[in-house]
């Protein structure tokens, strides 16, 4: 028996301890990804929907790594169709500690590390159900989502066998299968569900751009790991897709600020903040296929596009509170799609765009990956928000909701402003108008 | 006696403190105030969204004085609080009918 596991672990490709090492920590930057946006997200919101902002990504982690370890990693990746993966690692059985993935890196590390992709794709969609919704239909409908819409989109782009991956829609690190495909899920539950109260009369004031400040540092941190690490592999296309990562991301900060400043005649922080993440965002397909020159335009391009798409709810009245889709919809688009024009085919990927002299070919796969995962998502989410709203209700009541949801749901208040003085009680007053008598359980 | 009190912008407190005391001032109450006169409030932008703030930050000084005092120190505490620009605010006064001192019960002008 001994002998048998020896035998069969010399006959598995070597682990490649430096890519593994790699892998490691990317998958930890990734993670870490998460309680950043549940900040981005957090700060945007008023004072007294902080908390169930923060623990709509934080239920992500916990919800999203149980269904990945129960089948999602391989319905996401394990052999099957071009539409499914099969069910050999359902529980994650069957995969051995030395079973090797891809370069060395061992299939237990790309699963951890995919994980935390997973469980960012569903918290990005929070953003636009901000302050209404019950934390209890959020959960339910985070695990309906990611089980018929991430795990099987994740395996067209991504697996080997993945319908769109054959097809030749390049999608980097995520640009369809957690941007557009977040992006279009808050479109179909916003067009479902109920908007906040007082959605286009009353202006929703952030109620912490520190926070904002924070959340985009730290996504901005993690990201290098989500880029970085999607190319499997210590390289010098890891160092590319890095490199990419910032400029993009700079460039994209430029571009949201100049829009603005133009536009609205200030250099707002939370613009900049918006504009870093639609940088992310944006190069996340493109980070494997561009110049760190073609960064720039992708950034620049994302930056001023996206600023300009999150007025855009105004216009169609649909309740996108943290522009989820502006920012992540929109961003994903541009940046799939501008690989069928920036692409030079010298990077990490063969494959040249308009550009690069290789005609419109690769912009019309990208148009494709592009529109199944959107129009996809959209439906699918759409439906699951309404049957959640039919059978439990999505939303909490208008009187909840105007009471302030971290009180309703979870029974918190975010902040103690105790002896701050006038300004705070304001606040309070606003946040809750009951007496503050404490009960508590001897 | 009178009340004096002070509606002014929070960054001359302690000018307007300093003011009081150097005057001979014994006790005052200060507490955060928002509202607006004629400077109105502001404007702020988030994501393209505009949103007026039309109650700003103030602080509200209340003194209490002998009304011999008052019209002066009406005048220190308007010193003190100006700076000439719009939303300087405002300094009233009011009759009291009696004060108590609470921890030894002296009434009128010698609890101040």
């Amino acid at each position: 028996m001994a002998a048998g596991i020896l035998t069969l672990a010399a006959e598995a490709p070597k682990i490649d301890t430096g890519n593994t090492a790699f892998m490691l920590i990317s998958a930890a930057l990734v993670l870490v990804m998460t309680p950043g946006l549940a900040f981005f997200y957090g700060g945007m919101v008023r004072v007294k929907s902080a908390l169930n902002m923060l623990m709509m990504s934080f239920i992500a982690i916990a919800i999203v790594t149980i269904l990945w370890t129960l089948y999602g990693f391989s319905i996401a990746f394990d052999s099957g169709s071009g539409l499914l993966g099969g069910f050999d690692w359902v529980g994650m059985r069957g995969i051995g500690k030395t079973e090797v993935w891809v370069n060395g890196v061992p299939t237990y590390v790309f699963a951890v590390f995919q994980l935390m992709f997973a469980i960012i794709t569903p918290a990005l969609i929070s953003g636009a159900l901000a302050d209404r919704v019950k934390f209890v239909a959020w959960s339910v409908y985070i695990t309906l989502w990611v089980t018929v819409v991430y795990f099987p989109v994740a395996h067209w782009v991504w697996a080997s066998d993945g319908w769109l991956f054959k097809y030749g829609v390049i999608d980097f690190a995520g640009g369809t299968a957690v941007h557009i495909n977040a992006g279009a899920a808050a479109l179909g539950a916003i067009l479902v569900i109920r908007k906040r109260v007082g959605f286009k009369r009353d202006p929703f004031r952030p109620h912490s751009l520190p926070l904002v400040m924070l959340g985009a540092g730290l996504l901005w941190f993690g990201w290098f790991g989500f880029n970085a690490g999607s190319w499997v592999a210590a390289d010098g296309v890891a160092g590319i897709a890095f490199t990419n990562t910032q400029v993009a991301t700079a460039a994209a900060v430029l571009g949201w600020l100049a829009y603005e400043k133009i536009k609205h005649g200030s250099f707002t922080t939370l613009g900049a903040a918006s504009g870093a993440v639609a940088g992310l965002v944006a190069i996340t397909p493109a980070c494997g296929s561009v110049s760190p020159l073609g960064a720039i335009a992708v950034g620049v391009i994302a930056g001023v596009l996206c600023a300009a798409a999150v007025g855009l709810k105004y216009k169609f009245g649909y309740d996108d509170s943290l522009d989820v889709v502006g920012v992540h919809m929109v961003g994903g688009i541009v940046g799939s799609l501008l690989i069928g024009f920036f692409a030079t085919g010298g990077v990490g990927q063969t494959a040249k765009g308009l550009f690069y002299g290789g005609g419109g070919a690769q912009l019309v796969k990208q148009l494709v990956g592009v529109s199944v995962v959107l129009f996809y998502s959209l439906i699918v989410s759409a439906i699951l928000a309404k049957l959640i709203d039919l059978v439990i209700g999505f939303t909490v009541s208008e009187d909840d909701e105007v009471a302030g949801i971290d009180q309703v749901e979870h029974a918190e208040t975010a902040y103690d402003f105790a002896g701050v003085g006038g300004a705070a009680r304001a606040i309070a007053s606003a946040l809750d108008g009951s007496s503050e008598t404490k009960k508590v359980d001897a | 006696m009178k009340l004096i009190t002070a509606v002014v912008k929070p960054h001359r407190l302690d000018e307007i403190k300093e003011a009081l005391q150097a005057f001979g001032v014994q006790g005052l109450t200060v507490t955060e105030a928002s509202g607006y006169g004629r400077q109105r409030g502001h404007t702020e932008v988030y994501r393209g969204a505009e949103y007026t703030v039309d109650l700003v930050p103030k602080i509200r000084i209340e003194v209490l004085v002998e009304d011999t005092d008052a019209e002066q120190l009406i005048e220190v505490i308007v010193k003190a609080a100006r700076t000439g620009k719009i939303g300087d605010g405002k300094v009233w006064s009011i009759p009291v009918e009696t004060a108590v001192r609470v921890r030894t019960g002296e009434r009128g002008p010698d609890a101040l």
